[in-house]
């Protein structure tokens, strides 16, 4: 099932929570909507269920509007984050709940649905677990189980709400490889809202990130972490450092020397540099951005400096190898080798550096990649 | 020797008091519970048989006692079922809902505790009497008289007994908040569906403990009912109401009489305690069920 934004506005008492939002699900991918909390999208997601409707604006079900269609219309699996499971009903009463309430013109036999009930607690490996209550279950277990539920109605879009922010790092981890092999077996077309960007790296084909009721930016995990396009992206997703610069004739300026950046084509005046502490290269010389260390901390295999540059004004964070000399004390020069540029207006089209002098190439990284 | 007390003192918890503290305490409770709750309960069942069973059992000969038995229980099976859908739609509406009023609906749901049920009573006379507007076009109309009328009783503990159910049900609710809901709605659930598989099984035990207490209030009320009955023997007088008809006539078979009927009360309250305390017994697990399940 495809499923399309367009336009929507949502208010709640003169508060606007989604200002103006369009997106494309495209029908059978695993997407995340990723933001800080207050940046809409669980109120997204609660309108894609049908659990809230827009104050402008529509959504689609393939061709259909489903904009003021209610939940029960839609037929979508919602998974809570607090799982919401039925307290007085058994495991497989749960699941079968979805079922149970069908109209008698469509409604499965109580065999069937039995059959049904522990033939998904196969598929969230829990079988044996049929007659616990909800009580008796781990947090982990529980959100199993509300996979389960959802799962039973045979639903067109499968909807989670922070699914696993309620549990401990350990189980997270082993669920989120979980749920992904769910959706590959199933195919369902699935959104899941967290505020883990490594969950939203990992686990979706593409990600969403919000902030203040805005979408920010869409792209898969390596596009929103390599061509980040607003500075909320480069600080939310992973770590970054930025400078105010000034840009004249095509140079990058900080303060009153030249970076050696060159931004050509870019209008004259300010703007912010971002880049990535381990985009970087060390200089000899004087050439380069030059910074007193201030502090410097052992992180795995590098070492994280920080770095003040020009007075007080400018602080920034950078990646050295662990055996690096000058990491302790002293001055250390570099010059990014990935970064962009923010104007006011907004970003600047991409530069790419001028081929570097490599000083040190960074240790290879660890890259969280999306399959 | 010094080790043994190290031990001693260690093995007492941070948060118990000393033997002499907790005996006082005890025994205090237990002295205020004997002349305030117990000792009450035994005078009335020893005045009841003060000249033998056969006096009291003579009570049950008099129509007027057989009368108001029956107009309680009457009241009661009304009142009581009228406030349980009062009180679950209040709650219902407090708990799952923010609207305008709100805060004023939760106010006026506890007036009936904060008015006196003699001023409740009054003003329902006020208002309904067969002088009034309303009062008399009920009389001239449907031939219904409320006030000084079985109809009046009814309203007047139907007023008093509102509370009791909404008041045990609003902090639940609120506290269950509106996941379960919109869980059963997102499986396809309908508004009504909703309810009995999902809201209701989740509050009953509040509704069963706000019901046994407005039955018991409705039984037992008596300012209320006293104002607007006019006390019409035979006709519009409750078991309250009979036991001080009872009680002021001072003859010593109508004082036996009196406490009969007190007996016969608190007895139904007894059963009610023990039904409650049944209840609680047979479905223990259920119990812990719903309210560690979050």
């Amino acid at each position: 099932m495809e499923l399309a934004i367009r336009n929507v506005r949502k208010e709640f008492e003169r508060f606007a929570a989604l200002h103006d939002v369009s997106l494309d699900i495209r029908s059978g991918e695993l997407i995340a909507l990723l933001g800080p909390s207050g940046s809409g999208k669980t109120t997204l997601l609660r309108l894609i269920a049908g659990l809230d409707f827009p104050t402008e604006g529509a959504i689609l079900f393939g061709d259909e509007d489903a904009s003021f269609k209610s939940v029960q219309e839609r037929n979508v699996g919602f998974v809570f984050q607090h799982y919401a499971l039925f307290r007085h009903m058994t495991v497989a009463e749960n699941i079968g709940f979805g079922l149970k309430v069908r109209p008698a013109a469509t409604r499965p036999s109580k065999a069937e649905i039995r059959r049904r009930a522990s033939e998904l607690l196969d598929l969230v490996q829990l079988s044996g677990l049929e007659n616990r209550y909800p009580n008796q279950l781990s947090g982990g277990q529980r959100q199993r189980v509300a996979l389960a539920r959802a799962l039973a109605i045979e639903p067109r879009v499968l909807l989670l709400d922070e699914p696993f922010g309620a549990l401990d790092a350990q189980v997270r981890r082993e669920l989120r490889r979980w749920l992904r092999e769910i959706h590959d077996r199933t195919g369902h077309t699935t959104v899941f809202v967290t505020h883990d960007q490594e969950e939203a790296l990992e686990l979706a084909d593409r990600v969403v990130v919000m902030s203040q009721g805005r979408i920010e930016q869409v792209g898969t995990a390596d596009e929103v972490y390599d061509t980040p396009n607003s500075p909320f992206v480069y600080s939310f997703i992973g770590e970054s450092s930025s400078l105010s610069v000034r840009i004249e004739n095509g140079q990058i300026w900080l303060d009153d020397r030249a970076t050696g950046l060159l931004a050509e084509g870019a209008p004259n005046g300010k703007a912010a540099l971002y880049f990535r502490p381990h985009d970087v290269e060390l200089l000899e010389g004087g050439a380069g951005i030059v910074g007193t260390v201030v502090a410097s901390r052992r992180v795995a295999g590098t070492k994280h400096v920080e770095l003040q540059i020009g007075g007080a004004q400018h602080r920034v964070e950078i990646e050295v190898p662990a055996t690096h000399s000058a990491a302790s004390a002293g001055r250390i020069a570099f010059r990014p080798t990935r970064w962009r540029l923010f104007s006011d207006a907004g970003p600047i089209p991409y530069q790419a550096a001028p081929a570097p002098s490599v000083a040190y190439a960074p240790a290879p990284r660890l890259q969280v990649v999306a399959s | 020797m010094s080790d043994t007390a190290i031990a001693l003192r260690s093995a007492v918890s941070p948060v118990t008091e000393t033997r002499a503290v907790r005996t006082t305490l005890i025994a205090l409770s237990v002295v205020v519970m004997v002349l305030f709750l117990i000792a009450p309960l035994i005078a009335v069942f020893a005045q009841a048989l003060n000249l033998g069973l056969k006096p009291a059992l003579a009570t049950f000969d008099d129509p007027d006692a057989i009368a108001a038995i029956k107009l309680t229980l009457l009241v009661a099976a009304i009142a009581v079922p009228c406030n349980l859908v009062f009180g679950i739609a209040a709650a219902w509406c407090i708990a799952k809902y923010r609207f305008r009023g709100r805060a004023l609906l939760v106010s006026l749901i506890d007036l009936p505790f904060s008015v006196s049920p003699v001023v409740a009573g009054l003003v329902y006379v006020l208002l309904l009497g067969p002088f009034t507007p309303i009062g008399a076009w009920f009389l001239e109309d449907f031939g219904v008289r409320i006030i000084f009328a079985v109809p009046g009783v009814i309203l007047a503990t139907i007023f008093v007994t509102f509370p009791f159910i909404a008041r045990e049900l609003i902090p639940l609710m609120q506290d269950q908040g509106t996941g379960d809901e919109e869980a059963a709605l997102s499986l396809g659930a309908s508004g009504w569906q909703t309810f009995f598989y999902v809201t209701l099984p989740n509050v009953k035990w509040a509704l069963l403990y706000g019901v046994l207490l407005c039955n018991a209030r409705a039984m037992g009320e008596f300012g209320a009912v006293a104002v607007i009955s006019g006390k019409l023997r035979g006709e519009t007088v409750t078991m309250p109401l009979q036991i001080e008809i009872y009680y002021q006539e001072f003859r010593a078979l109508a004082q036996v009489s009196a406490f009969t009927l007190a007996a016969v009360l608190a007895c139904l309250a007894l059963v009610t305690l023990m039904v409650k305390t049944w209840l609680e017994w047979r479905y223990a697990d259920q119990l812990a069920a719903t309210r560690s399940g979050h």
